[in-house]
Order: structure tokens, then sequence, then C-alpha cells
């Protein structure tokens, strides 16, 4: 009786592998898929395009489509602009974040309560609500009649880094209410303890802050540096209205269609549409390779950091 | 307060101040000439044309708002689902947690444009056609089961959705995995102990005590889905394309209401059944 019961149990676990083995794998064919695909037309060669018997392994290997698509988005310049311009608004947007959020969690004022639910509604309202303002803002930008009396006229900050990073350093640049929540979150959940000790040892609030809370605070601020730094290489949204002739990656991908046409079909004749396509696959691959090459070498922090972080806490 | 104060500063000057301006700009007419721009108050005009007369405002507006109250209910399930998957242990489970939080990096707005722009893409999907007949014959078997006409249409445009799906879940999984490990195993333990099953357990312990989570993951998915789709575009297109600031700043209004009161919605609705444990 008991030793078949047994079986019964072990016939539903053993079922249960089965069934979920096949929906895990199942589902991440159709996550990888996409890339795949891509992987497998970009080193296609054109003659391959139409060739019915070619459907995944190419007959003629061939890097020119990787040699268009870098020609074509000017792919090494592009890199390196959009690298610095992610790496350094995920630190100043870290830094701004993690104080602002110490501040929510900690230091209790006046109307604290009041400005939270200020960085609640910036998560809520929707970029495109205020994006026109900010944009006219932007374009002469005036600080209180400041840069009117330093250089004589409002100053056109469209086209370069600088709204990007005037909003990184003061917490306010792409999901940054997100990230203000995710520290605050973080910073409540620190014993009172650990800062009262730091107070009676001597230590003022901002030496408190640098030397017991931030190494404290890692895997928040791990995952807020991840977060932020994907976050800004794929934003098409602020990078296409800021930034409309510097080469930034999505900016090169969003204008790689039209680019494309432009360039490959040198004028005269109109080029073959599945071979722009087959070209403009390869840029999408191009662009998100650095990041898939990041994610390999940084994922068990990705996955680790936000369950201890404490969104959840 | 110091700490505060570079937060406020951009709060105040890249925040409030345009939302304020945005509502100005809504309420009036927009001239741009040499000398700048020059605004005229004209009460709710671009309201009103935005609601009655412009042809694709009000199909973009309620296309949006199905699409994610569609969506929404689709995503967190589907997370809450692989989150408990994802937890259990088998040989491999690094592996598929690092596959499904990929789409957290790849589900950008520009990719997915040019992905569904892709002719490639387009071609060796109708070639692999026969999963449209896969879910038609679903279909009919579900109806002849007696389900309603509409849950089996939910169910299998969930299933031609799935990349869709899969792809805005990343996060959610993400949260929902963290909150899982965070409920202590004793619990599971005492319930085994009393002869719970793992579906039992899963009512009455992991779904009580992932509450609170499934709360946050409707609001992030509802903010997420809602930050960029057809009606972000057409609100941008008629700013920076036709230089319709006000009636851009309008429909941006019209849109951020919208949200709000399916945000204040859901907030009362989940409010009252979520579980905090103290």
């Amino acid at each position: 009786m008991i030793s078949r019961l047994l079986s019964l149990e072990q016939w539903k676990s053993w079922l249960w592998s089965v069934v979920r083995f096949t929906l895990i794998t199942g589902l991440s064919f159709v996550i990888l898929f996409p890339i795949f695909q891509k992987i497998s037309t970009s080193i296609k060669d054109k003659s391959d395009l139409y060739s019915a018997v070619v459907v995944w392994i190419p007959q003629n290997f061939s890097i020119d489509n990787f040699k268009q698509a870098i020609r074509v988005m000017d792919y090494w310049a592009t890199l390196l602009n959009t690298f610095a311009l992610s790496a350094t608004t995920t630190i100043l947007t870290t830094l701004s974040c993690a104080l602002a959020g110490y501040g929510f969690a900690r230091l209790k004022f006046k109307g604290s309560n009041l400005l939270f639910a200020g960085v609640i509604l910036t998560i809520l309202v929707p970029p495109t609500t205020i994006l026109i303002p900010v944009y006219l803002n932007l374009k002469s930008f005036d600080l209180m009649g400041l840069m009117t009396l330093i250089a004589g006229k409002p100053v056109n900050l469209l086209n370069t880094y600088w709204p990007f990073i005037l909003t990184a350093i003061t917490a306010n640049s792409l999901k940054a209410g997100l990230y203000i929540f995710i520290f605050r979150q973080f910073f409540r959940g620190i014993p009172k303890e650990v800062e009262e000790a730091a107070y009676v040892d001597g230590a003022g609030i901002s030496r408190t802050f640098v030397r017991i809370m931030l190494p404290n605070a890692i895997p928040s601020i791990v995952t807020v540096l991840l977060f932020s730094f994907v976050w800004q290489w794929n934003d098409s949204f602020y990078t296409t209205t800021y930034l409309t002739s510097s080469n930034v990656m999505s900016t090169q991908l969003s204008s790689l269609p039209y680019n494309l046409a432009q360039q490959v079909s040198d004028g005269a004749s109109k080029a073959d549409p599945f071979y722009l396509s087959m070209i403009q696959d390869t840029g999408i691959l191009l662009a998100i390779l650095p990041l898939i090459i990041i994610y390999l070498f940084v994922q068990r922090y990705f996955v680790e950091s936000v369950e201890r972080t404490g969104i959840v806490g | 307060m110091i700490y505060v104060l570079p937060w406020l500063i951009g709060f105040v000057l890249f925040f409030f101040v345009p939302l304020l301006a945005s509502l100005r700009y809504s309420l009036s007419s927009i001239q741009a000439n040499a000398q700048g721009i020059s605004i005229q108050f004209t009460g709710l005009a671009n309201y009103i044309q935005a609601l009655t007369i412009n042809t694709s405002f009000n199909r973009a507006l309620i296309e949006s708002i199905t699409d994610v109250l569609v969506n929404v209910p689709l995503i967190v399930i589907f997370s809450l689902f692989l989150a408990v998957i994802l937890n259990q242990k088998f040989p491999g489970r690094a592996i598929a947690r690092s596959i499904f939080f990929l789409p957290v990096i790849l589900a950008s707005g520009v990719i997915l444009a040019l992905e569904s722009t892709s002719l490639i893409e387009a071609v060796n999907q109708s070639s692999t056609g026969g999963s449209a007949l896969g879910t038609f014959e679903i279909e009919n078997l579900m109806l002849d089961a007696g389900l309603s006409e509409w849950v089996v249409m939910y169910l299998s445009g969930a299933v031609d959705r799935i990349y869709q799906i899969v792809s805005q879940s990343g996060v959610q999984i993400l949260i929902f995995l963290a909150g899982i490990q965070t409920i202590s195993p004793q619990l599971y333990e005492a319930s085994k102990m009393e002869g719970a099953t793992g579906y039992e357990a899963f009512w009455k312990i992991t779904f009580p005590m992932v509450s609170p989570l499934i709360f946050v993951n409707v609001i992030y998915t509802i903010v997420d889905s809602f930050a960029s789709n057809a009606m972000t575009t057409l609100i941008r297109d008629t700013g920076f394309v036709k230089f319709d600031f006000g009636l851009s700043s309008a429909m941006a209004w019209v849109y951020f209401v919208a949200i709000a009161v399916i945000l204040i919605v859901v907030s009362l609705i989940f409010s009252k059944r979520v579980f905090y444990q103290d």
C-alpha cells in the first residue's frame, strides 16, 4: 500500500518535471527565437535570401551585412557615444537617487511626505505630458535669468548631452522616480540601531551616509545601476527628442531604415527591400550585442541583487 | 533636507513647472514666430478639437486603453506563474532564469518598432503560419466544450501574442521571484506536515503572501504599457511634426487623466483585498 502510494507520488513529480521542462523550453524558445533569427540572417549572403534550401544555416557565409551595417550606422563612434552617455547618466542618476532615497527614508522634515507624493507623481505621469514644455525650456535654457546674465542670451541645450546630465544630477531622468522608491524602501529596511551607533561614535549625518549606509546598500545600488544603464541605452523617447543629430545607438537605429535606403541604393534604382531588411536586422543585432555581452557577465548580480534590494519588503 | 535638495530642484525645474506649463498650453493656442512663441488663451478649444474633430485621437485612446486592460491581467498572472516555476529547483534553473530576464534588456521601443517592420521577420512568420491554424482548432475544441466565446477569444488571443506578453513580463517576474523568496520555508514545511498539497500551499500561502506584490506589479504594468504606444506616438507627432503644441498638450492631458482614473479604480479594487503580514 505504502509503496504503491510512494510510486504514485513519484509519478506525479516526474510528470510535473516533464510539463515544467516543456513549458520552460518552449517559452525560452519564444524569447530566443528572434535573436537566433537575426544571427542567422546576419551571416547570410545576399544570394541566400531567395534560396529555397536555406532556412537557418546559410549556404554562403558572409560578413558583408555586418560591414554594411557598421558603415551605415557609423557603428564604432556611435558605440562610444552611447556608452559614454549611458555610463555618465547612470552614475549620476544612481548618486542623486541614493541621496534622495536616503533623505526620504530617514530624515524627516516638514512636508517630506508631501514631497514623496511628488516622487510618486513623477512615476505616474507619462513623460509625453511634460515633453513639450521641457523641450521648449531646454531649447532656450535660462535658469531664472542666470544664463542671460552670463552668456548674454538663453542657451540652446538641444543636441548636447546637457539635458541628460542635468536631469541625472537632479534625479529626474528616465524612470528616476522608481529608483528613488527602490532606495527609500531599502534604506528603511536597515535597522535604526546601526545609524545610532555611528552617531554615538561621533559621525555626522553625511559621514554616516557615506561610511555606513552606502556600503550596506550595494545590492540596491547594483540594481539601480543595471536598470538605469539598460534603459538609458535603449531609450528612444528622450534621445530622439533631445538629440536629433548626434550619434547615439537608439537614434541611429530609428533612422536606420531611411539611411539604408539612401546609402545602399546609390540613388539610381531602388534597392531590394529584402536586402535592406537583412541589413536592418544586422543593425539591430549590433545595437543589442554590447548589452547582451554585458548581461552575460552581470546576470548573476542582476537576479541576486533584486532579490536582496527589498523592493519587496 | 539637503539630501533631497538636488531632487527637489530637478522636480521643480523639469517636472512641476513643465507640468503646469503643459496645462497652460493645452488651454491656449500657440503661435511660433521670430520672437519665440506667443501664447493666447482659448479655453477648451483644444480639448474640443481633440475629442470631436481630430480623427485619430479617440480611436488611439480607446485602442491603447483596451490594449492595457486586456494585457495587464495576462502579464501579471503569467509572470506570477513563471516566478513560482522558476523558484522551484530543477536542473538548468540558472540558465532558464537568465533567459527569462533577457527581455528586460531587449524590449525597447525602437527595437520592437523596427522588428514589426522587418520584412524578413514577416516572411518567416507567414511561412511558419501553422500557429494560427493550431489555435483555430483549439478554439473550436474549447467552444465545443462549452466555454463562452469571449473567454475562448481572450485565451487564443493571448497565445497569439505570447511574445509580446513574455517580453513585457521580465521585471514583474523578477519582483515576484524576490517576493516568493522572502516567504519563510517553515510555512511550507508546516503545511506539508498537515497534509497540504503543493496546489493548496500555493493558494493558501504563496498567493496571500505575494498579494501586495500583485498590486505593485499591476500598477507597474499599467504605467509601463502606457508609457509608449500608439497614443504617445500620436501626441508626439502632433507636437513635433505638425507643431501644434496646444493640441498636443491637450491630448496629453486627456491621456493622463484617463490613466489616472484607471489607476485610481485599480487601487481601490486592490487595497481592500491585499493581505499584509503585519
